[in-house]
């Protein structure tokens, strides 16, 4: 009893030092290690079985395949098509709502309180309407027998989901209709959250809005773009309801798949889950690289999220 | 020898996870056979269920009172969600039926899933089989073995509008050409009407094309099947229907995208001249515009008077494998199947039997059934035996054939010797 006394005299409690914060980060990480890191195992495990439905549901042998699955993806040339259409529209549908998140919340800071509420009412309405509603409602707005934009716009029966890129034109502007106001209110809070001196002494030499929003107020959220950007990117990158809807499935033979589509398609129309399971995969990593690439460069700068 | 350490940890990880496989549900036959207790069977909810109800409530009572202690419990299950119940049901067999109907093209697929119970001694025993039709047959055979019993057959044929071709003085087309060169006649008069509306998404619209150029899907030998879809005469009818989505008939722009259904909502909404539709379609028609200004007749073949071999469709009932009630649900089966059920089933339906005889019996009552009636005597045709088929099926291998080619991205050739190239890959895969 003397020894340990003293022990803990000479280096105060060295073992509940060291588990204190794990007791206390537990229970987070226990939902956690349930909610994502069993279901990641899961998912990463099946990815080396040959595992379809026959395997399930028990007419054959469940077989290890190692990494045939991630073979037979990559010598897959719709894949790499598929991945390329999938960066390529990720990549506009960031722009774009970026583009039009911030416009738009600059625009919030500038105008009256009725204006305001009404671009701020009109774009949670946006931001609350379910995906699956928000697509059916703008293929009706384009729908080349029904469509009020053919009739306005004076294109006749023309269809929108017929060509590729006007099919993903017409996805875009959802996506971007349905995830810029995530952007606006984020972006919005910070601008408020800028001191207004600073915005007043930049208006007083004279600064045009842009260059304001330009050397200014991008500085100064840099952590709140950051965080919008890296959702933004993992968002679209996701995007799966849209396309699903508007294309029906993936667009005229298959035009307009993205990797999530694709990913579905492999996984549950087909059951070949194991394939599946290994675009799944590729996903998440590919995911985590963008994401810790770009944090990784921040750092660098020599700021800290 | 260097290599030689990393080499072990490889082999020792790919033993641990070999060693936690996923799961898979143990969906070997039961080897119990109770001769009293419930009966669970899923049947699929039709539009307008109740007629069907009742004739499965008739049967249901009558098996049974001769089968004391049993009780049966039907379950009508949406056709939209099958597929997922019954994957959930071959994942547990506790909360499976003891019989249910399927669509005859997945008949392959369940049995490779290891979901159907083996029931080749029972339907040979059976004295009402013999007069089943042979394609009927034909779906619920794989390898040689039959695994459950056909319920109705269900083909399509052309739908044209009377009233149309009474205007513009046109008779019914009497071969493909014909029918190519009516349907233009037609969107030329009347532009606000597809001529013949036909969908990209369409396969079983199409199929006949394929199959009345003499094309296949594809061929069997020795029990593994080589897909056909890009050999000459298939290449033919391939061409022959993708050359109906022009501005002339049906514009590429909107009939690339439809399915059957599609194509049946345009005739029954009277904005087509004339499309292919199934027996099954007859309600949907009658709901329309265009009731009573319509007639049916067989879809013309590429000789004058010959008849397009169309699929045969339709649904079967089976058993499932994980049933503890064996040789009640067989007989449960076939009385579901009987030539007095399907007598009764198409008076209330108008689902056509799959035993010639009851057919023919049921086509001289209901004229409306002749045409569908000639095209089945005409000889029909089936989709490959193969579980390959549920993933071409279920991938669109040929919805997005034909689309590649209506869409000009593709040329024929090229497009069927990637679908081609496809359902190999999907016949060899599934084994």
């Amino acid at each position: 009893m003397r020894v340990r006394r003293g022990r803990s005299r000479s280096s105060p409690r060295p073992l509940g030092s060291w588990t204190t914060p794990w007791i206390y980060l537990a229970p987070a990480l226990v939902v956690l290690g349930g909610l994502l890191v069993y279901p990641i195992y899961q998912l990463g495990l099946i990815s080396f079985f040959q595992y379809t439905q026959a395997q399930v549901s028990g007419g054959e042998p469940t077989t290890f395949k190692g990494f045939g699955n991630y073979a037979e993806l990559f010598s897959d040339s719709q894949f790499w098509q598929v991945l390329l259409s999938t960066v390529l529209f990720a990549g506009a549908c960031v722009v774009s709502t970026l583009a039009v998140g911030c416009a738009l919340a600059v625009l919030l800071t500038r105008v009256r309180a009725v204006p305001r509420l009404v671009l701020m009412l009109a774009a949670l309405g946006a931001w609350a309407t379910p995906a699956v509603t928000g697509s059916t409602v703008w293929l009706l707005l384009f729908d080349p027998d029904f469509g009020p934009v053919n009739r306005v716009l004076g294109l006749g029966d023309h269809s929108w989901t017929y060509g590729r890129l006007s099919a993903f034109f017409l996805v875009l502007l959802e996506v971007v209709w349905c995830s810029f106001p995530f952007v606006m209110v984020t972006v919005y809070a910070g601008i408020r959250a800028v001191p207004s001196e600073v915005l007043e002494a930049a208006a007083l030499d004279g600064a045009s809005q842009w260059r304001i929003w330009r050397s200014i107020l991008t500085p100064m959220l840099r952590p709140i773009l950051t965080v919008v950007t890296i959702q933004s990117v993992i968002w679209d990158f996701k995007v799966f309801t849209q396309i699903y809807v508007m294309t029906n499935g993936g667009g005229i033979a298959g035009q307009n798949l993205v990797l999530n589509v694709y990913a579905y398609q492999q996984a549950f129309a087909s059951s070949k889950y194991s394939l599946g399971s290994a675009i799944g995969v590729v996903m998440l990593l590919m995911l985590l690289a963008v994401t810790l690439v770009y944090l990784r460069l921040l750092r660098r700068q020599g700021e800290e999220l | 020898m260097k290599l030689a350490p990393r080499f072990a940890v490889l082999l020792a990880t790919a033993a641990v996870v070999a060693g936690c496989a996923p799961q898979t549900s143990d969906n070997s036959a039961s080897d119990k056979d109770e001769t009293s207790g419930t009966l669970r069977v899923w049947l699929f909810q039709e539009v307008g269920n109740d007629p069907k109800a009742k004739v499965v409530d008739s049967v249901v009572t009558a098996f049974e009172k001769a089968h004391k202690g049993t009780k049966v419990d039907v379950e009508y299950i949406p056709i939209d969600t099958r597929a997922q119940r019954v994957k959930a049901a071959f994942n547990d067999p506790k909360s499976a039926p003891d019989v249910m109907e399927y669509g005859n093209t997945d008949t392959a697929g369940y049995v490779h899933d290891g979901g159907l119970l083996d029931v080749t001694k029972e339907f040979g025993a059976w004295s009402e089989a013999k007069d089943t039709d042979p394609t009927a047959k034909q779906s619920v055979t794989v390898d040689g073995k039959q695994y459950g019993s056909p319920f109705y057959v269900g083909v399509r044929a052309l739908y044209y509008r009377t009233d149309v071709f009474k205007d513009l003085g046109l008779q019914p087309p009497k071969t493909m050409a014909e029918l190519a060169s009516t349907a233009r006649k037609i969107h030329m008069a009347k532009s606000d009407l597809y001529g013949l509306v036909v969908g990209g998404a369409y396969t079983y619209g199409a199929m006949p094309f394929v199959w009345a150029n003499g094309g296949e899907l594809a061929t069997a030998k020795d029990g593994t099947y080589t897909s056909a879809i890009d050999g000459a005469a298939a290449q033919k009818g391939i061409k022959a229907y993708t050359s109906l989505f022009t501005s002339d008939n049906c514009p590429a722009a909107k009939c690339a995208v439809m399915g059957g259904n599609d194509t049946i909502t345009a005739f029954a909404a009277g904005k087509a001249g004339m499309a292919i539709g199934g027996d099954f379609s007859h309600s949907a028609v009658e709901a329309g515009k265009v009731k009573g200004k319509y007639a049916v007749v067989p879809l013309p073949g590429v000789a004058s008077g010959s008849v397009a071999p169309a699929f045969a469709g339709g649904n079967n009932i089976g058993v499932l494998k994980s049933t503890s009630h064996r040789t009640l649900a067989v007989d449960l089966m076939e009385q579901l199947t009987s030539k007095a059920t399907q007598a009764s089933m198409f008076d209330a339906m108008g689902f056509l039997p799959t035993f010639t005889d009851v057919r023919d019996a049921a086509a001289a009552k209901v004229p409306f059934e002749k045409p569908f009636v000639e095209t089945l005597a005409a000889g029909t045709k089936f989709v490959p035996a193969s579980p390959g088929w549920s993933e071409i099926d279920s991938s669109l291998v040929l919805p997005t054939m034909l689309q590649e080619v209506i869409s000009g991205k593709k040329s024929v050739a090229a497009a069927s010797k990637d679908a081609a190239k496809k359902m190999n890959d999907a016949f060899s895969s599934a084994g």
